[in-house]
């Protein structure tokens, strides 16, 4: 296919594009990245041969792309320029029609079934066949841009070059247009080489990325590997995060801003409201939450945080939707809530700060432990789970890393059950000593202000301070849970 | 089905265009030849053209025969085939440099061929060999020359080089020109009257020695830029465009200009300076029947030639006996054409 042997060039006496190199594998997707000024238009008008190279050669199945008339370059190769205004009207079939001027001959070039053929489905496929006799100026941006794709796509290219293809489109036009071309990576041989502004369509839909810095290559390797944190950040002078994507491994950038730092604030017990029905914490502003809960689980940011009393004959089909009704009703929004259910009396829940050098946690737990539950012995039961939940909370004054998160986590579990131990709760199946209930959730959430913690081990100070805490608030709720059974 | 049905329509509209534009020119050539001072019945003219062609001469009026065949019908046939070059190199500089404003006039390239016209003719030059076409070739060469630095100096100024930067350049080039020109005359110590008459263009008393100085440069030119149809199209999306479709953009470029230079520099040549035909004739055509090349080329060599012969109509007539330069008529119809296009281009742009 296309192979750029250390390519230099640009305009007037300065190289925008220095000592370039790839070679293009047949049906592959190669994205080239860059911040403005990189050289990527430049690179793109040298691969296309609009722009010769100063030094080095670009060549194409083995022969210089000089060795090639226009006509035939352009049956060979196509171009899907940035979106530019046009002097006069013609019609959207007249536009993709123009694609086939490279296969017609002769000099009145006559109009063949294989024309017609391959400019209707060029249209077809890009959805302007709808509107084929309209004046392209009718146009929106984003239809343009197709019609130019499908004047392209109509000079039926084996390899196609696209300049920020997606400029002009909205997301599912975005993705329309993405998922055509890697179909017809497939059943067109096609190959592509795209320039692309986000990092996070290019590291979805490329199977190769070709970073440029000034003109010259940093990477050119497989997503995963060009969009590290330290390389984007180095690249683009912007601070950034780099995550995976939730379906495919492919990495993710995420901007951090400068903007947006909330004010500092402090979880204390007096955030507390406790009512017959639920526990709510009203956070001063959003907290950063690891939890099990039913609603707001997983990683995410949570202003509210309820643990909701429900009935010991509580059964409902969808205990999301109930949750998400019920948090709607109370007035906290349930996309900004992280909800928990239990069948304890939740005016029983024991709250309590806990401070040491400088580092501060609040912990709330509800425990019922009628259904407390040996793990090790678990896989002997059959019955079905029934409620009888240990909630714990734990409210965190400071910034966590991501490893602190589970850390925290951890240090809460353990502590719990030494709790259980110590308190000589049973499995009333096995009579062996239990290590939970059989609906236990938890919930570690900071403020993400404050002293930064690495680790949250159980020797460290934070894990000190949760191992403390959590171990003392649930011997003490399990005491009052037994109070109150025996009266 | 809709969509059918709108496909046929644009279809219909070309042949549309191009019935009404013959019928058109067979009117005008009809009114040409037998309106004037003079008001030849249609029989009569009919009958004088079927006896020119049979050679039966004896049962003509030999008045109306004088008339029709030695003064109006080459007059008519002059005025058309400067219309018919004037307005197609419109259309394709119009294509080339996707500028709607741009014409032999509005660009300097006329008055560039004028200076080469006035300058053989006054000072009377021949180029050995040539004989009478010296008038034109130095005429072709001074439009070429003039075009080349008109675009060149237009990039220079702006490398995108916009609409009203390429205009602009033109109306430098023109006034500049034209002072050459007047200056010129000035110094032969020829009449100012003269100066004018140049300046504004006719077709009139030049007879079929002229009409043979135009006529081949036209078919050239105009075969010429037939072929170059689906490569205006391309280059109307931009030069880059045009290559990235696989057009041989230098080439065809110079093809084009070169033509244009021809068809204006041998249209000048037989009537001096006629503005506008080459932007008001476009222009409507492509009202009717879009931009396809292929059908505005041989649409405007059409009605470049019907607005010419009717324009020459209306210069002889509208003030008879006095004469009015044909410069004048095509001026008071082009020049609000052109401004209409420039307010409609401005709103399309802020829009």
């Amino acid at each position: 296919m296309l192979k750029a042997s250390q390519i230099s060039g640009g305009y007037g006496e300065k190289d925008v594009v220095k000592n370039v190199s790839f070679e293009l594998q047949k049906q592959e997707i190669l994205g080239i990245l860059g911040p403005n000024g990189s050289g990527k238009t430049t690179l793109m008008k040298m691969i296309s041969g609009l722009l010769p190279c100063r030094s080095g050669d670009v060549s194409y199945k083995d022969q210089p792309l000089s060795a090639y008339s226009p006509k035939q370059l352009a049956r060979e190769i196509a171009v899907l320029p940035q979106l530019h205004s046009h002097a006069f009207d013609y019609t959207v079939r007249e536009t993709v029609s123009m694609g086939r001027y490279p296969h017609q001959k002769g000099m009145f070039a006559p109009w063949k079934s294989d024309d017609e053929k391959a400019v209707t489905e060029a249209m077809q496929q890009t959805g302007v066949a709808e509107f084929e006799s309209q004046s392209i100026q009718d146009l929106s941006g984003g239809e343009r841009q197709r019609v130019f794709l499908a004047q392209a796509l109509a000079q039926e290219p084996k390899l196609l070059l696209l300049d920020e293809p997606t400029n002009h489109l909205d997301l599912s036009y975005q993705k329309q247009l993405l998922d055509l071309l890697k179909e017809w990576t497939d059943t067109h041989e096609l190959t592509v080489i795209s320039i692309f502004h986000d990092l996070n369509i290019a590291s979805l839909y490329c199977d190769r990325l070709l970073l440029l810095h000034e003109g010259e290559t940093v990477q050119l390797a497989e997503p995963g590997h060009v969009m590290n944190k330290e390389t984007v950040e180095r690249v683009y002078r912007a601070r950034v995060h780099t995550q995976s994507h939730p379906e495919l491994p492919k990495p993710q950038v995420t901007l951090l801003p400068n903007h947006g730092h909330q004010a500092p604030c402090e979880i204390t017990k007096d955030h507390f409201t406790i009512t017959p029905d639920h526990v709510h914490m009203q956070a001063p502003q959003s907290l950063k939450t690891l939890s099990s809960a039913v609603i707001g689980a997983g990683l995410g940011w949570y202003h509210h945080f309820v643990n909701r009393h429900v009935p010991m004959d509580y059964e409902c089909d969808d205990s999301y939707q109930d949750m998400v009704q019920y948090a709607n009703r109370n007035g906290f929004k349930a996309a900004d809530t992280v909800g928990m259910m239990t069948a304890v009396k939740v005016e029983d829940v024991v709250i309590r700060e806990y401070e040491e050098n400088g580092l501060s946690v609040v912990i709330a737990i509800t425990a019922g432990v009628g259904n407390a539950v040996d793990v090790s012995l678990s896989h002997e039961r059959d019955r079905q789970a029934t409620i009888g939940t240990i909630n714990s909370w734990v409210f965190i004054n400071g910034k966590l890393s991501d490893e602190a998160f589970i850390q925290a986590m951890m240090t809460a579990t353990e502590a719990k059950v030494k709790a259980l131990q110590n308190a000589d709760v049973k499995d009333p199946l096995t009579g062996t000593l239990a290590t939970g209930t059989s609906t236990d959730s938890a919930l570690v959430a900071a403020t993400q202000h404050g002293p930064f913690i690495q680790y949250a081990g159980s020797i460290t100070p934070l894990g000190k301070l949760i191992g403390k805490g959590v171990v003392e608030c649930t011997t003490e709720a399990i005491d009052i849970y037994r109070e109150r059974k025996r009266t | 089905m809709p969509k059918r049905s709108i496909l046929m329509f644009s279809r219909n509209k070309v042949w549309t265009g191009y019935t009404f534009s013959i019928l058109l020119l067979l009117t005008a050539f009809t009114l040409g030849v037998t309106v004037g001072s003079v008001q030849v019945p249609l029989t009569q003219m009919l009958n004088i053209f079927a006896g020119a062609i049979t050679g039966n001469r004896e049962s003509l009026d030999p008045m109306f025969s004088s008339i029709v065949l030695d003064i109006r019908f080459p007059r008519v046939v002059l005025a058309a085939l400067v219309g018919a070059s004037l307005a197609i190199a419109g259309a394709s500089f119009q294509g080339l440099l996707k500028n709607p404003l741009a014409d032999p006039y509005t660009l300097g390239v006329s008055s560039g061929a004028s200076v080469g016209a006035v300058a053989t003719i006054f000072l009377g030059l021949t180029i050995p060999g040539l004989g009478s076409f010296t008038l034109p070739v130095i005429s072709i060469l001074a439009a070429l020359i003039t075009l080349v630095i008109v675009l060149g100096f237009a990039r220079m100024v702006e490398k995108s080089m916009k609409m009203e930067t390429i205009i602009l350049t033109g109306i430098i080039f023109s006034s500049f020109l034209g002072s050459i020109l007047s200056l010129m005359i000035a110094l032969t110590g020829d009449e100012l009257r003269q100066i004018i008459n140049w300046l504004l263009g006719s077709v009139s008393m030049r007879g079929w020695e002229y009409i043979r100085l135009i006529a081949p440069f036209f078919v050239i030119g105009a075969l010429l830029l037939f072929w170059n149809a689906r490569e205006l199209n391309a280059m109307a999306f931009g030069e880059e465009r045009a290559q990235h479709l696989g057009v041989n953009v230098q080439r065809r470029k110079f093809v084009v200009l070169a033509s244009g230079s021809l068809l204006t520099g041998a249209a000048v040549a037989v009537s001096g300076t006629i503005g506008f035909v080459g932007l008001v004739v476009p222009h409507m055509v492509r009202m009717v029947t879009g931009s396809d090349h292929r059908h505005v080329l041989p649409l405007s060599i059409l009605n470049g030639a019907s607005l010419l012969i009717l324009c020459d109509l209306v210069a002889r007539t509208i003030v008879a006996p006095t004469e009015l330069p044909i410069g004048v008529i095509t001026a008071l119809i082009g020049a609000p054409v052109f401004g209409l296009i420039l307010i409609q281009r401005r709103k399309e742009r802020r829009g």
